[in-house]
């Protein structure tokens, strides 16, 4: 649905820059309107955004530096935190090639199904992260289709690692193709049929015109999948052990804590999560920036 | 894979495009849910019924999609406001507030939910003041509201800011010149543009808001009967081994969004039909 509105959006861009300044003295709103509705913005995004996040870092704190040192650099929250990184290592590459493969496919080419597919893909974000967690067990549990022959092979996919791998993946498929999409529709395939005719192999045109193309779209959709895989909890939730120092992500930390009354160390750990959040924010604002700014149709010319 | 003709394009890569895309979501999404929907199928017809209609699966129903649709209503109300604000006025920390929209997506839902108990808490900074106005937010639908608001925050928002910048200012120039005062030109010139992107961004909004399960849990309290929402039942379920009832419900709870999903986008189809026409 998003990648619709993107895809319509590109086509009417070039209106907006000089129209911005003729419309401020026919047609805006009287100055109290103005000011009223600015107030308005900053008392409700102050209560909703902001007072949550301060809430996170001043209880992390609010004890002391000395027991916010202990919490982060507890063993348990140690192997948390390198659990963490672990299926962030190997989701997002995975789901990268995945939205790749899928937006060439459905940004160009035309075929029957096309539109299901792109609803298919957007299908993970309408599931609840308990329903994928469910789901998984379904397959691999112990009672699940797989689950005599994993046992017969000792293999262990639900409650431990593999698990958690698999549902945040599933949790994270639609953001890189959803962000491609868009682009790589935007900017036609003029260029890449122009390098096919002068004899480029397919790849090289993927490598040497595409890629560049899109590169800040692709990185936005890589940054939003890391971040929701590094921050998944629901769906981890349910197919996790929950043994500490063993099969706990960072949010299952969190949760570990806060439900074990050490409220201020669970904060200290959220704490490590918000930052990476407000980076993701910056990071996503500046891809987005040069993301809008690369400029479709601008000759190709890869910049920088 | 006979539907996947395609139609002339001297790309390459079409075939091995689609096929690791087709293959990656079956194994991936399309397989793991038909197991939900094949575990509930293996109820009996009364079963099933007797599973999801349960009076703790009703009163959660109740509670999910109420406070999903009232938070997303608010959403759309206040979202349309700030994307507003943000693309047309120019005022201090503009860029700030606008990068922050993004932070209920950025930031993981537990750490949200812990945050929103602490606030609303009895003793949080705003729990201690609500509670003075008798106002008892923390294990009560009203928490499963709040939380419901963080989370579908920036999705009326960034569906509607787009569409307000590509807005042509000549329209409203020409009605403003024609003697319509603001408001009329706001009622019949802005809003119908902006409609259908305030009603998906509501709909996204929505669709979050019913499965939406980390920043919920911490702040309803999960009392039975009272704050308990559907994915949280299905935990529950889970937890007992309960896996024909976890998928049951599971299964009602995906219908019954798909549905809504639905309704919505055919409501907005026969609008669009019908002004197409008027």
């Amino acid at each position: 649905m998003m990648a619709d509105i993107t895809a319509n959006a590109g086509r009417v861009v070039p209106a907006s820059g000089n129209t911005r300044v003729a419309h401020r003295a026919a047609a805006d709103e009287p100055i109290w309107v103005r000011r009223s509705l600015i107030g308005l913005v900053f008392v409700f995004l102050g209560v909703f955004l902001v007072v949550p996040l301060a809430i996170v870092l001043s209880s992390a704190l609010s004890q002391g530096w000395a027991l916010y040192a202990r919490a982060v650099t507890d063993p348990d929250t140690w192997s948390a935190i390198v659990l963490t990184l672990w299926v962030v290592a190997i989701t997002v590459p995975l789901n990268t090639l995945f939205g790749i493969a899928a937006a060439w496919a459905i940004a160009r080419f035309d075929f029957r199904g096309r539109s299901v597919l792109t609803s298919l893909i957007d299908l993970p974000f309408s599931v609840s992260p308990v329903v994928v967690g469910l789901a998984y067990v379904l397959v691999f549990g112990r009672g699940g289709w797989l689950g005599p022959w994993l046992g017969a092979h000792d293999i262990q996919i639900i409650f431990a690692m593999p698990g958690m791998v698999l549902v945040t993946m599933f949790v994270t498929v639609p953001f890189v193709a959803r962000e491609l999409i868009p682009v790589l529709a935007e900017r036609g395939q003029e260029e890449e049929e122009g390098a096919l005719s002068l004899g480029a192999s397919g790849w090289q045109t993927f490598f040497r015109v595409t890629l560049p193309a899109v590169k800040w779209g692709l990185l936005y959709g890589v940054v939003l999948t890391t971040a929701r895989a590094l921050g998944e909890y629901g769906a981890v939730a349910v197919v996790s052990g929950r043994v500490p120092g063993e099969n706990e992500t960072l949010t299952l930390r969190v949760d570990m804590l806060y439900e074990n009354y050490q409220a201020t160390a669970a904060f200290a750990v959220a704490s490590l999560l918000a930052v990476i959040a407000l980076i993701t924010l910056v990071l996503k604002t500046y891809l987005g920036d040069r993301k809008d700014n690369a400029c479709p149709l601008s000759a190709g010319a890869p910049d920088s | 894979m006979a539907i996947l003709l395609r139609r002339g394009n001297p790309l390459p890569g079409f075939v091995p495009a689609t096929s690791l895309t087709l293959i990656y979501l079956s194994l991936l999404v399309l397989i793991p849910l038909a197991a939900v929907v094949l575990r509930a199928a293996g109820l009996s017809g009364a079963e099933f019924w007797r599973v999801i209609t349960s009076p703790e699966a009703m009163a959660s129903y109740r509670l999910t999609f109420g406070a999903a649709f009232t938070a997303a209503a608010l959403n759309a109300v206040f979202g349309f406001i700030v994307a507003w604000v943000l693309v047309r006025y120019s005022f201090p920390l503009r860029r700030v507030l606008d990068a922050l929209i993004d932070l209920p997506f950025a930031l993981p839902t537990a750490v949200a939910g812990i945050a929103l108990a602490a606030l609303y808490g009895s003793n949080g900074w705003f729990g201690k003041s609500l509670a003075m106005l008798g106002i008892q937010v923390a294990y009560t639908p009203v928490g499963v509201f709040i939380a419901l608001i963080f989370v579908g925050l920036p999705f009326v928002v960034r569906t509607v800011q787009p569409v307000i910048q590509e807005l042509e200012t000549e329209q409203e120039e020409a009605a403003g010149s024609l003697g319509g005062t603001r408001w009329q030109v706001f009622r019949r010139v802005i809003l119908p543009a902006l409609w259908p992107a305030v009603v998906t961004g509501f709909t996204l909004a929505l669709a979050r808001g019913i499965g939406e399960y980390g920043s919920v849990i911490f702040i309803a309290g999960n009392v039975p009967g009272v704050s308990q929402i559907t994915p949280f039942v299905i935990f529950t379920r889970l937890e007992e081994f309960d896996y024909p009832a976890a998928s049951a419900i599971a299964v009602t709870l995906l219908a019954i969004s798909l549905l809504l999903l639905l309704t919505i986008n055919g409501l907005q189809q026969w609008r669009a039909r019908r002004e197409g026409r008027g």
